[in-house]
């Protein structure tokens, strides 16, 4: 992990979140996020992206720094309090002031019998951002500014009025209202174009700039996340397996999941198409309950140690690879493990 | 090698009538294309353009409000000119699965969530020919060997498998009788990169295998760059250009289409990318002259009025723009 000053924005540490599978009488663990380790910094705000397949537990992720599920194990603090300890009160009144999130589909975020505005409106009015009322709609058209909309062009409008571009933008806007410091954005360009996408993911840039907000940002889109992020995770079945720098992780990328992610994108470079094919997992679910490590089972550079044994978090290369093959207690010849996992 | 389906000036609207107010959506307008037996043809655009409303136009599976108000789809099988037009529901019902098959959009969800995938492939090989459950079940571990499927997900059920691997039976369904003509409708979107991967490969594997015909609509132009030998880029229901891969992604002509390949993000650079500025115009409404003219850098004062027509840039390359007109006959537009 990088070096931690006095406060963090958001710590968190060997967080795991396990969910029980009942069939029966028996009972099945189901690690969703599987000790998962970020911190965030609190002066100096940056684009943190977490990229992953789909079931890599990302949401998961996304779902308990939001506090909307509670962690099973590990440490998960904002400025220093324990998001889980948190009394509802002080979720509602400073949490939630201080953290915002931006959902996948603006449509589904949206009741679709309310004017978009009321959102704003009552945003403003609960968090008590403007004195007086009056001042309310001054307020909200600043913070549209904010994302290149106007109070004049949503004012009145249902949200199957505007297109999914703009509804967006007004989800983002609902989340800067209460000037956040921390924006959790979970696939917010998934839904959306490509032709819009990019308009999102500059003004989370912009926003970062100006307004010092930090956003952590999921999606499994990696050109996006290469050109918006500062630092990238890469998720695996639960598992950080790399973190670090987003130039350094998907510019030469270590671990051999992620080459394999990165090989994966389709490039628009005339010449540059695939020659070689790939493996696919054949059943998910196998891949969750392995013993070794999870991506044994495709990994192109498998050891014998791999299978049985879970890889440590490695620091190599500027950056946090949870892989075998950096570790250099392993002797490569012997291929067996030799001391305990230093996690 | 000629043309397997080609259409003339094809008009299709969406016209509904309601309280009495009618509402006419203009989603393909004047479309003449040209597809060629045995090639990948991709079919690219934003959400809203038109692209699945015209690919059910050339499959002729349409109903009211959607209505062909003009020209024509013709298919060129065997020698034969067939038109959609003139065709029954029976020779619909023939042509289909055995020579046209059809990949819908979100298709992993169309499996029969009761019955096993082996039941599911014997009833529809079993609606185009005559087998015995154990020859269609022969036929389909074949297949689904051929293609690199484990033969384990013949006796799952679709819940059982990944959305990935659902993607890839659903091909494999769609392909079994090697159609000759193949429709897929974002065949990848909603799947991750790796997975993406794993289907293109299977989609470039069917097509070479039988040298069968593809039509591919999806908005990811990375795709296309990987698997669509000739390009056609739709905006708001018309066709702006349509040239092969290399030449639609290294040197496009319409405005419409630089932007869309400059805006793409990718790995070799973080420099700032701007974005298309605007919004795709609303379909039942479209505005006057050329469709792109609001969001266009390039605008003159005769895009606001007069609709492009499709002109040759260079053999195989065409495009529907005042601007790059004026350019090649350099004479100067309004």
């Amino acid at each position: 992990m990088s070096q931690s000053p006095s406060r963090p924005l958001l710590q968190i540490e060997e967080l795991s979140k396990i969910f029980h599978i009942r069939q029966g009488f028996s009972s099945q663990e189901f690690h969703a996020v599987d000790h998962a380790s970020i911190v965030i910094e609190s002066d100096k705000p940056e684009i943190f992206a977490i990229v992953g397949e789909s079931g890599s537990g990302k949401t998961t992720l996304a779902k308990m720094v939001l506090g909307m599920e509670v962690a099973s194990q590990g440490i998960l603090r904002y400025r220093d309090r324990v998001i889980n300890d948190l009394s509802n009160k002080e979720m509602k009144t400073w949490f939630y002031n201080e953290v915002q999130p931006v959902f996948q589909d603006p449509f589904a975020a949206f009741s679709p019998l309310k004017r978009i505005d009321r959102y704003l409106y009552e945003t403003v009015y609960n968090y008590k951002m403007v004195e007086d009322k009056k001042e309310a709609p001054r307020y909200i058209n600043e913070v549209l500014s904010e994302v290149g909309l106007t109070l004049a062009e949503i004012a009145g409008r249902y949200p199957n009025e505007l297109s999914g571009g703009q509804a967006q933008r007004v989800a983002i806007a609902r989340a800067l209202i209460t000037k956040p410091s921390l924006i959790v954005a979970d696939e917010p360009v998934s839904m959306l174009d490509a032709s819009l996408r990019m308009s999102i993911v500059n003004m989370f840039r912009k926003l970062k700039e100006d307004n010092e907000v930090s956003v952590i940002y999921i999606t499994h889109d990696l050109a996006t996340a290469y050109y918006a992020g500062d630092r990238i995770a890469v998720m695996l079945r639960g598992w950080i397996v790399e973190l670090g720098p987003t130039e350094q992780v998907l510019g030469n990328p270590l671990h051999p999941y992620t080459q394999n992610l990165k090989t994966s994108i389709p490039s628009i470079n005339v010449g540059e198409t695939w020659k070689d094919k790939i493996d696919l997992a054949v059943i998910e679910a196998d891949e969750y309950t392995r013993t070794g490590c999870k991506f044994a089972g495709r990994c192109p550079a498998v050891m014998d140690i791999c299978q049985d044994n879970i890889p440590p978090n490695v620091v190599h290369g500027g950056r946090t690879v949870k892989c075998f093959l950096y570790d250099e207690n392993v002797d490569p010849a012997k291929k067996t493990y030799l001391t305990p996992a230093a996690t | 090698m000629g043309a397997i389906i080609e259409t003339k000036n094809l008009r299709a609207y969406y016209i509904t009538k309601a309280y009495g107010v009618e509402r006419t959506v203009k989603a393909v307008d004047d479309i003449s294309l040209e597809i060629q037996e045995g090639e990948v043809y991709g079919i690219a655009g934003e959400s809203g353009c038109g692209k699945s409303t015209l690919l059910r136009i050339l499959l002729g599976a349409y109903q009211p409000p959607l209505t062909v108000v003009g020209g024509d789809v013709a298919y060129h099988l065997q020698g034969e000119t067939i038109h959609t037009a003139d065709m029954t529901e029976e020779q619909k019902h023939d042509l289909r699965w055995r020579t046209i098959s059809y990949i819908p959009q979100g298709s992993m969800h169309v499996l029969n969530p009761v019955r096993r995938i082996r039941d599911s492939f014997h009833d529809f090989i079993s609606a185009h020919r005559d087998v015995t459950k154990s020859e269609s079940f022969r036929l389909t571990a074949d297949y689904l060997r051929d293609l690199g499927l484990p033969e384990k997900v013949m006796a799952s059920y679709p819940h059982q498998l990944s959305g990935g691997m659902r993607q890839r039976v659903t091909i494999a369904l769609a392909t079994i009788l090697w159609p000759k003509l193949i429709f897929a409708d974002e065949p990848t979107t909603a799947l991750d990169v790796v997975v993406q991967r794993g289907v293109i490969q299977m989609l470039k594997d069917v097509q070479q295998k039988e040298g069968s015909t593809l039509v591919l609509i999806t908005h990811d132009i990375g795709v296309h760059a990987n698997l669509a030998h000739r390009i056609a880029i739709l905006y708001a229901g018309k066709l702006v250009e349509e040239a092969d891969t290399r030449t639609i992604l290294t040197n496009p002509r319409h405005p419409y289409t630089k932007y869309l390949i400059e805006s793409l993000p990718n790995l070799d650079s973080r420099e700032e990318r701007m974005s298309i500025p605007g919004r795709p115009p609303a379909l039942d409404r479209p505005p006057s002259g050329c469709r792109f003219h609001e969001r266009c850098p390039l605008v003159r004062d005769i895009c606001k009025t007069i609709d492009p027509q499709m002109i040759q840039v260079e053999p195989g390359h065409r495009t529907a723009c005042h601007v790059v007109e004026e350019e090649l006959s350099h004479e100067p537009v309004a």
